[in-house]
């Protein structure tokens, strides 16, 4: 949670100029504000423009219908009910405020101070704050009453407090994410005071976010202070939305209509602050989608030269078996922000036979795991590919279906994840994660799948198959997760092999043994197999050929000696060289580099 | 997990000390008077006098406290100060009424929304629009202003429930289910949308995460993925939704009960409010409590039930 709020926090804002702008170019927003606008400025001006005294009994006029001396009629006392609506503004806007003022009030400064020193301070303040929140805060607000009394004030600070939770979360995890940012120690190396560092650096950053929470608690204000009027429990002689409601559900009877106005006045109210809120937010880019388009991989696998010797579905006459994969000038682009797309892959071929290893090596960045995606139908549905050729074992990829897809993946192609951890599902067992695909792919019973997963954690040098077989991954080593991974993949018997730099994120003595084992499975299973890594060491230890990539191209495609003995391409040159440098770590890399993955 | 249970239990237990020990030291310490509100604003200052030594109140604050403390622990609420109920007599006759409302805008709000929230996290376009408008008008349009609408079409027009009065699922089943359906109705329309905003957020975060591409690399159908893994994954957080949505039905039975005419707590509160009966708002005050600490018991259980992580 913390490190969602991080990454948005920590973004630069961007300049209010252009906040402002993005807000306006919203119409629901502007729309928005300009009827709060409408709501603040009429309810102030209630006693110079309500047609009538908002108290004035007129009982021969008791529940009038509309007409042009009552716009809106008049309730059980005669009243002109729009005079009275519009002095209630003044109440429901003045609750807001205290409410909204209560509640930053608390909230905001509890939550910096808990967030910045985060030591007993903010076990006790978190702790306080749970507790407001698990409190029904009406039935809270009726008993405080029996005290208090029912005064605006008193009522609405109450209300306040008991909302501020909801500012106080947001402040401290905010406080929390930018913490651990550099800027705050780079301040802090500048000798500023610790107050100031809070003030000048994550108040810029809390602000937007508070006031669209504020925006959205002005609205609870008013519909938790018109309840408490609904209830009774209000000043009756000042006209208010929540005592007009009451007052027309009196006469719900004789005048079912006249319980409209109050409630249209609380709900527009509400609503424009509600749509004004999310309006805010937008702009502030808080609650940004993070995937577009389409959940479902769309099938937007392409097409570009789809016709080509489609016909051929079979071998190539000069080939009799064909390559296992054959890639022919695939692209892979994403949509930018300015409409136009970012390309990421481009004019990429290779081809993996039966039994070989290919090595796709290169920076990150350089379009490597990309390309592995996109063989595999697993990129995100915002992506765009296109392919003259995407074949696997003689079929075509570029047109099938994601169900189609769906089957060729773990039988035919399978993949070896990176990062072991974040690869496993933390709510399952190893075991089920196993045996789960292999009953929907063979079609074997659940005895039979645990049998044959028992054997492989066995055959990828588990241990204690069976204990880890009942294993939650947290309970995994990152070693051992990897086996596990190599374990699923290989599960349904694939023919191709995709593994994304299997060894980057285990230990040094673990990398050795996991590309061993690689390399006798696919030895074993004679699968094709593509091994992506930007380690030439590894390329030398396992592969038969290599393609070397680079800003989304293969710059150079060689059998490894070669590529070893002669580099042509000077980037491979200089791969080769820092390979044996041991150079920079990758990471550092990466940095100079800018490059994002 | 009996460890885990025990520790929620002991944290609830104090929260209920912390917030009964301070609400009475709180309504007592800044003015409130029970002996005036048992007898009404017209009683001489010397009947009033009696009446507080009489109910005890000339007595230290502390020792009032420790005695209704030590009564209550042993399942004993007293007396009524405005009235002769027995304090636990007249909650456990109230509460369900409000239970029933609290839980069952709770059963309908969470299968609603979580429908409206996997379908809008699944199909972006027409349900995410829906989800948005079902969100704005499920926080702006106030409750009590819904069910009063509700009762105007469906019970007064369409004579469909009954306009009032609540049945007791004992009686009859049916006219009990009939006398909750408006109310309830009213209650969930904020937090279906509540839920499915929460719900589809999380779905959408949580099929973002490397483990789902890797099922997906597995060869899984996206059905099972969604269903088992996706939803599995995401419903931690949108249980926390659905433990924080009882306790605003619990606030929100207090006002829609009112137009209903259904006897709850909010109509117990509203009484004793004005009658200052500090014995049946303490009592109340604890069963609320109490209340929301076994229903976050509950979901504490149901969240260790599906995350590995929180049970060992």
């Amino acid at each position: 949670m913390t490190a969602t709020t991080a990454t948005h926090t920590i973004a630069p804002p961007p300049a209010s100029g252009r906040r402002l702008r993005a807000f306006l170019r919203n119409p629901m927003g502007v729309i928005a504000g300009l009827v709060l606008l409408l709501i603040v400025v009429a309810s102030i001006l209630a006693p110079w423009i309500a047609p009538h005294d908002p108290g004035l009994v007129v009982l021969a006029e008791s529940l009038a219908p509309p007409s042009l001396n009552h716009p809106l009629g008049t309730d059980g006392n005669g009243r002109d009910i729009l005079s009275r609506l519009l002095w209630g503004g003044r109440v429901s806007l003045a609750a807001g405020t205290i409410m909204v003022s209560a509640a930053i009030i608390c909230g905001v400064p509890g939550g910096l101070l808990a967030g910045y020193y985060s030591r007993w301070f903010d076990a006790v303040a978190s702790w306080v704050s749970n507790m407001l929140m698990s409190l029904p805060q009406i039935l809270i607000i009726i008993v405080v009453i029996a005290s208090l009394g029912s005064g605006l004030v008193p009522t609405m600070i109450t209300l306040g407090v008991l909302a501020s939770p909801d500012l106080f979360r947001l402040t401290r995890s905010a406080v929390i994410g930018v913490r651990q940012e550099l800027f705050i120690d780079a301040a802090k190396v500048s000798g500023l005071s610790d107050f100031r560092i809070i003030f000048r650096h994550i108040f810029s950053v809390i602000l937007g976010p508070v006031l669209v929470r504020s925006s959205f608690m002005f609205g609870m204000a008013i519909i938790a202070q018109s309840g408490l009027e609904f209830l009774g429990l209000g000043d009756p002689l000042r006209p208010s939305w929540g005592g007009e409601l009451s007052l027309a559900f009196q006469n719900f009877q004789r005048a079912p209509n006249l319980v409209i106005a109050p409630g249209v006045a609380i709900g527009l109210t509400v609503m424009a602050l509600v749509l004004f809120g999310a309006a805010l937010a937008d702009s502030l880019g808080a609650t940004r989608r993070t995937k577009k388009g389409n959940w479902t991989p769309a099938p937007s696998r392409p097409t570009d030269g789809a016709p080509h010797d489609d016909a051929a579905t079979g071998s190539s006459p000069d080939e009799p078996e064909g390559p296992l994969l054959v890639v022919e000038n695939l692209a892979v682009s994403y949509p930018g922000e300015d409409g136009k797309g970012v390309v990421v892959v481009e004019d990429v071929s290779l081809h993996v036979r039966r039994g070989e290893v290919l090595g796709l090596v290169g920076e990150s960045g350089s379009g490597k795991s990309q390309t592995s995606f996109a063989i595999l139908g697993l990129l995100p549905p915002e992506a765009s590919v296109s392919a003259r050729r995407l074949r696997l074992d003689g079929q075509s990829l570029e047109v099938l279906s994601e169900k189609v897809m769906e089957r060729l993946r773990g039988q035919k192609m399978a993949y070896v994840p990176q990062e072991p951890m974040s690869n496993l599902d933390p709510s399952f067992t190893v075991g089920y994660q196993l045996t789960t695909p292999m009953r929907h792919k063979l079609h074997i019973s659940r005895s039979e799948a645990k049998e044959r997963a028992l054997r492989l954690l066995e055959r990828v040098g588990i241990p204690d198959p069976a204990r880890t077989f009942a294993s939650y991954p947290h309970q995994l080593s990152g070693g051992m997760a990897q086996r596990v991974l190599i374990a699923g993949a290989v599960s349904c018997d694939p023919e191709l092999l995709i593994a994304d730099e299997p060894t980057t994120a285990v230990d040094v003595t673990v990398q050795v043994e996991v590309l061993a084992l690689l390399r006798d499975l696919q030895q074993e299973r004679n699968m094709g197999m593509i091994l992506v890594t930007h380690n030439l060491g590894v390329v030398a230890d396992i592969c038969d050929r290599v393609a070397v990539m680079r800003k989304g191209r293969i710059v150079e495609e060689k059998p490894v000696r070669e590529l070893f003995s002669n580099p042509e391409h000077e980037y491979t040159r200089m791969l080769l060289a820092s390979t044996l440098e041991d150079a920079l770590p990758r990471q550092q890399r990466d940095d100079e580099m800018g490059v994002t993955r | 997990m009996l460890g885990f249970i025990a520790r929620r239990l002991a944290m609830g237990a104090l929260l209920a000390f912390t917030v009964v020990t301070g609400m009475y030291f709180f309504l007592l310490k800044t003015g409130m008077d029970p002996a005036r509100g048992a007898l009404g604003l017209y009683a001489s200052e010397a009947q009033v006098e009696t009446k507080r030594q009489q109910l005890g109140l000339d007595r230290p604050v502390t020792q009032q406290y420790l005695e209704w403390l030590g009564h209550a622990l042993r399942g004993d609420l007293g007396q009524s100060t405005s009235g002769n109920a027995q304090v636990l007599d007249l909650l456990i006759t109230r509460l369900p009424v409000t239970v029933s409302l609290a839980l069952g805008a709770v059963l309908v709000a969470a299968t609603f929304g979580i429908a409206l929230g996997l379908l809008a996290a699944i199909r972006p376009g027409t349900f995410d629009r829906i989800l948005q408008v079902v969100m704005v008008l499920g926080f702006s349009l106030p409750n009590f202003w819904v069910a009063i609408l509700l009762a105007l079409f469906f019970a007064v027009r369409l004579r469909w429930f009954p306009a009032t009065g609540y049945v007791q699922f004992g009686d009859s089943p049916a006219r009990w289910l009939s006398s909750i359906v408006l109310p309830v109705t009213a209650l969930a329309i904020g937090s279906i949308a509540a839920i499915a905003q929460q719900l589809r957020n999380s779905v959408i975060s949580v099929y973002s995460q490397d483990y789902v591409r890797t099922l997906r690399s597995r060869g899984l159908p996206a059905r099972t993925i969604l269903l088992t893994h996706v939803l599995r994954n995401a419903s931690p957080p949108a249980l926390t939704m659905l433990s924080l949505q009882f306790i605003a039905a619990m606030s929100g039975a207090a006002i829609v009960e009112r137009v209903f005419g259904l006897q709850g707590l909010g109509a117990v509160a509203i009484n004793a409010s004005a009658d200052s009966d500090i014995q049946v708002l303490m009592g109340l005050l604890l069963f609320t409590v109490l209340i929301v600490v076994v229903v976050n018991l509950l979901v504490d259980i149901l969240y260790a039930a599906l995350n590995p992580k929180v049970r060992s």
